[in-house]
């Protein structure tokens, strides 16, 4: 039998929208087979339907050409199909075996647990993938792309012998990223079929073999990666041309809007992550922050915007000083943030979508008039900004909770663009984002640098900030090494100067600030 | 959008029946309880709406029993829609009694300004019982639920002792508070043979009302409730986390503390030792989860307990025993904690209907 999967016709309702509308996707045995489409298009349903968390209203789905239903994820374990989710579920005090087995405990001979059978054939399996994953770390001990492998791990030990991925590479940096396409590499030689969620076309094009194409529901078809490019995969997904090159005009930089002097920030642990950082961002520019993970970029991002105390140095925007100044006063001295971590800190996913609109300005008029909320307002202004911004959901009152990764994103952005601040942080803000929504993003960001704005752009994609920035900072154990033009630099002395190489090396970096 | 639109209104249609549902089948199960044991579960139930219904007296006594039901299961389901559990209740209920009945008894003044400050007194001394374990929580992460606990404990102690040593001279309970502190109104009384209705139930039912505008209309209550939803999101949107938590505990204490002082300026008078817990707080857990923590919910659900309470008490002479309310009550708290099996049932039936 050719086809591992396939899943006919599938149709899936959510209340006022058809998630999927007769999808078909066929997985070929040993084929990395990639999903694409914009956000909200219905992937990760889809996927949920094969797991068997959701039931489809219509359609077929045949494991090695046989009709099974998928009533729950025990039966798709059954039928060897593991998912390994987007948001990953994992106990955090347990261990990385107590995790994997969980639910599925080998058992000794008086039903006691046998953890340590358990954690040698996880050793074996994680050997024999590459995935590097020590079993007897804590989950919250270990980083993020690994927590990623053991969910992998997971599927695996429970005998997957088909892997959904549902956009794996949207929290990973890019080391973690081309270790993970090396693992995925490895798992179609050892005979496994991947079905790969991404809004990297990238990585489309770079491991997989075949590529459907889902458009507001509906399937669009399968091409053969090897015969198509991205440019054709993107017009696919969204029905017209998109430009991948943003735009625009050279920057016109005015006055000081951000100025940051000798700042130190710590971390939980009170160990300094930000080390006497110097960094001037000015009205009408974009100031683009590269460096690899973890060198004090969020201890960064959460002291300018009052979430973590600063241990000292100075903190200022236009002509206030805002070191340590609480997030209220921030917000109000003109600061818009988008957050890295949406789900964290950017929603409160209980709210429907049209409260969350309003998540920094509720109290004020026209929202609320002598601490009395006036609904009407704050639903018309959530109806604008969900026009504006294309957030695709059935209503200004589904809860954000329901609505698709990308489309919560777009909602943060709409929200925090709209107050028009003077200086915008904008962590990772295309992560998880579609092709088209991206594009709409960066010419969002550029269009509030022309206005006048000041923005700082934290993001680990080297492309991202290769494309927007004005200037990019590069940011290294706790400070800003280097300062580059785009037009002057390449990724390549990015990745060197990320990585710590002193700036002879790498070249003169004059104009730091 | 039409479809949204049912979807929802399915979804609280939902909402209303599985209460209902909890209800008629604990009542079903107690009559199964009373077949079992030798009793005629007609007889019982008649018995049990007699002792609630049957004349002025008796559902003056309901009514005066439904009020403060009201109160502590407003207080408990206004903690619980911001994330918080108050357990405390019934030692704020004690406090509430013991501060209202003391201003009663100590202040000498018209009843415009008396019966006021009695009223405050024991929503103030309600809410500083929830301020204690509000500001543990916010400060330093201590659960509200073991800190709460503890203080009901602190809360019957330290009134008892007031009782004994500072308000009366050893003695078990307290002298009867000025008229002009009393909730207590001749006109009621009348109407009701006597019984011990009060102008309680007016405040109950305002407070359910202050509990809605708080919770969905004002700014107040998009904080309170987003805190308890995603601490983190509620401070990146600039808001107070500790400020909120603490507030919520302190206005849950305060309708706690509000329906002690309707025990103490409407029914009983006077604030008297005692040995064990009023269980008001306690049973405000059940109504706030029978009410849905939702304000007419809560009302609802105080009546219903209120009048199987109440009426528990005649049912002895169909020679069923009082306790067999409690296990009605506790039934029906079961079946609405296992509502996940009513609505799955409910799910089942309408895809069969269709
Ligand atoms: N549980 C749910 N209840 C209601 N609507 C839902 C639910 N889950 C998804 N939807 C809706 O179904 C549609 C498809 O969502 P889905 O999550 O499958 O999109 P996606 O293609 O994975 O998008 P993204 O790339 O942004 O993750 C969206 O419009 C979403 O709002
Ligand atoms: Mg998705």
């Amino acid at each position: 039998m050719e086809h591992v999967i396939e899943m006919l016709n599938i149709r899936k309702e959510f209340p006022g929208i058809v998630a999927n509308d007769n999808i078909t996707v066929q997985l070929k045995k040993g084929e990395i087979h990639a999903l694409l489409g914009e956000n909200g298009a219905g992937k990760s349903t889809l996927m949920n339907v094969l797991f068997g968390l959701y039931q489809p209203e219509a359609g077929e789905i045949r494991v090695n050409g046989e009709t099974v239903k998928i009533t729950n994820p025990n039966v798709a374990n059954d039928l060897g199909i593991g998912m390994v989710h987007q948001h990953f579920m994992l106990v955090e005090p347990f261990t990385v075996t107590q995790n994997i087995i969980l639910g599925n405990e080998p058992k000794g001979k008086l039903g006691n647990i046998n953890i340590k059978k358990a954690e040698k054939e996880i050793q074996e399996i994680s050997d024999r993938y590459g995935l590097k994953v020590d079993p007897s770390a804590k989950i919250s001990d270990i980083s993020v792309g690994m927590q990623q492998r053991v969910e992998i791990l997971k599927t695996l030990y429970r005998g997957a012998e088909v892997l959904i991925f549902d956009e794996p590479t949207a929290v990973l940096t890019p080391q973690e990223i081309s270790e993970l396409i090396e693992i995925m590499r490895s798992l179609v030689k050892e005979g496994k079929s991947i079905i790969l969620i991404t809004h990297k076309l990238k990585e489309i094009m770079e491991v997989c073999d075949r590529c459907t194409v889902i458009r507001k529901g509906k399937g669009i078809g399968t091409v053969e990666v090897k015969d198509t490019n991205p440019d054709e995969l993107a017009s696919l997904m969204v029905g017209r041309e998109v430009n991948f090159k943003t735009e625009k005009k050279p920057a016109d930089p005015k006055e000081v809007v951000l100025h940051i002097e000798e700042l130190y920030v710590q971390d939980a642990r009170k160990i300094d992550l930000v080390k006497g950082l110097n960094l001037d961002v000015r009205a009408g520019e974009i100031v683009g922050i590269a460096g690899i993970d973890g060198n004090g970029q969020t201890e960064l991002i959460e002291a300018i915007t009052g979430l973590r105390k600063s241990r000292s140095g100075k903190i200022q925007l236009k002509e206030k000083n805002i070191t340590n100044l609480k997030p209220r006063n921030v917000t109000k001295s003109g600061l818009g943030h988008i957050p890295q971590d949406r789900h964290k800190y950017g929603l409160v996913l209980d709210y429907p979508i049209g409260a969350n609109m309003v998540l920094q300005t509720y109290y004020q008029k026209p929202y609320s008039n002598v601490s009395i909320l006036n609904y009407k307002e704050i639903y018309n202004k959530a109806n604008e900004l969900i026009k504006e911004y294309d957030v695709r959901t059935p209503s200004e009152y589904t809860p954000a909770r329901a609505l698709s990764g990308g489309n919560q994103q777009k909602a943060i952005i709409g929200r925090e663009i709209d107050r028009s601040p003077d200086l915008l942080i904008a962590a990772q803000p295309t992560r998880g984002l579609d092709v088209g929504a991206i594009e709409f993003i960066h010419k969002k960001l550029i269009e509030e640098r022309d206005k006048g704005r000041a923005i700082l752009l934290v993001s680990f994609e080297l492309d991202e900030i290769l494309d927007v920035s004005d200037r990019i900072a590069v940011m290294f154990d706790g400070k800003i090494v280097a300062s580059r033009k785009p037009e002057e630099t390449n990724e390549q002395e990015l990745g060197l100067l990320m990585a710590g190489s002193t700036t002879n090396e790498a070249g003169d970096s004059s104009d730091i600030k | 959008m039409r479809q949204v639109i049912q979807v929802t209104s399915n979804n609280r249609l939902f909402g209303i029946l599985v209460p209902i549902i909890s209800v008629l089948l604990g009542l079903i199960a107690g009559a199964i309880i009373m077949m079992i044991s030798g009793h005629n579960p007609i007889e019982g139930y008649v018995a049990l709406w007699n002792g609630a219904f049957y004349d002025a007296f008796t559902i003056g006594e309901t009514v005066r029993r439904i009020t403060p039901l009201i109160l502590t299961g407003l207080a408990i389901a206004f903690a619980f829609r911001t994330g918080l559990f108050n357990i405390g209740a019934e030692g704020q209920v004690i406090v509430g009694w013991l501060a209202a009945v003391w201003v009663g008894i100590a202040i000498d003044a018209p009843m415009i300004i008396h019966l006021p400050l009695a009223i405050l007194a024991g929503a103030l001394a309600g809410g500083l019982w929830g301020f204690i374990p509000g500001l543990l929580k916010a400060k330093i992460g201590v659960h509200e639920v073991i800190v709460t606990i503890m203080m009901n404990y602190i809360a019957m102690y330290v009134s008892n002792q007031i009782v004994r040593s500072v308000l009366t001279d050893h003695s078990t309970s307290t002298e009867h508070i000025a008229s002009t502190a009393s909730l207590g109104s001749e006109w009621l009384q009348a109407l009701t043979f006597y019984s011990r209705m009060h102008y309680g139930i007016l405040i109950a039912l305002f407070v359910a009302v202050l509990m809605w505008f708080i919770i969905d209309r004002t700014t107040i209550g998009y904080e309170l409730k987003s805190v308890g939803f995603n601490k983190h999101a509620s401070k990146y949107a600039g808001m107070n986390v500790s400020k909120n938590i603490i507030l919520s505990m302190v206005i849950s204490g305060a309708f706690a503390g509000l329906a002690g002082a309707m025990e103490g300026l409407g029914t009983y008078g006077n604030v008297s030792v005692i040995s064990g817990f009023t269980n008001l707080g306690f049973d405000g857990i059940a109504v706030a989860l029978l009410g849905a923590n939702n304000p007419l919910g809560v009302i609802l659900a105080a009546i219903l307990f209120g009048v199987l309470k109440e009426g528990a008490g005649e049912m002895p002479s169909a020679g069923v025993p009082t306790e067999l309310v409690d296990i009605i009550i506790a039934l029906i708290i079961f079946f609405v904690a296992s509502s996940y099996i009513i609505r799955w049932a409910l799910l089942r039936f309408k895809k069969e209907g269709k």
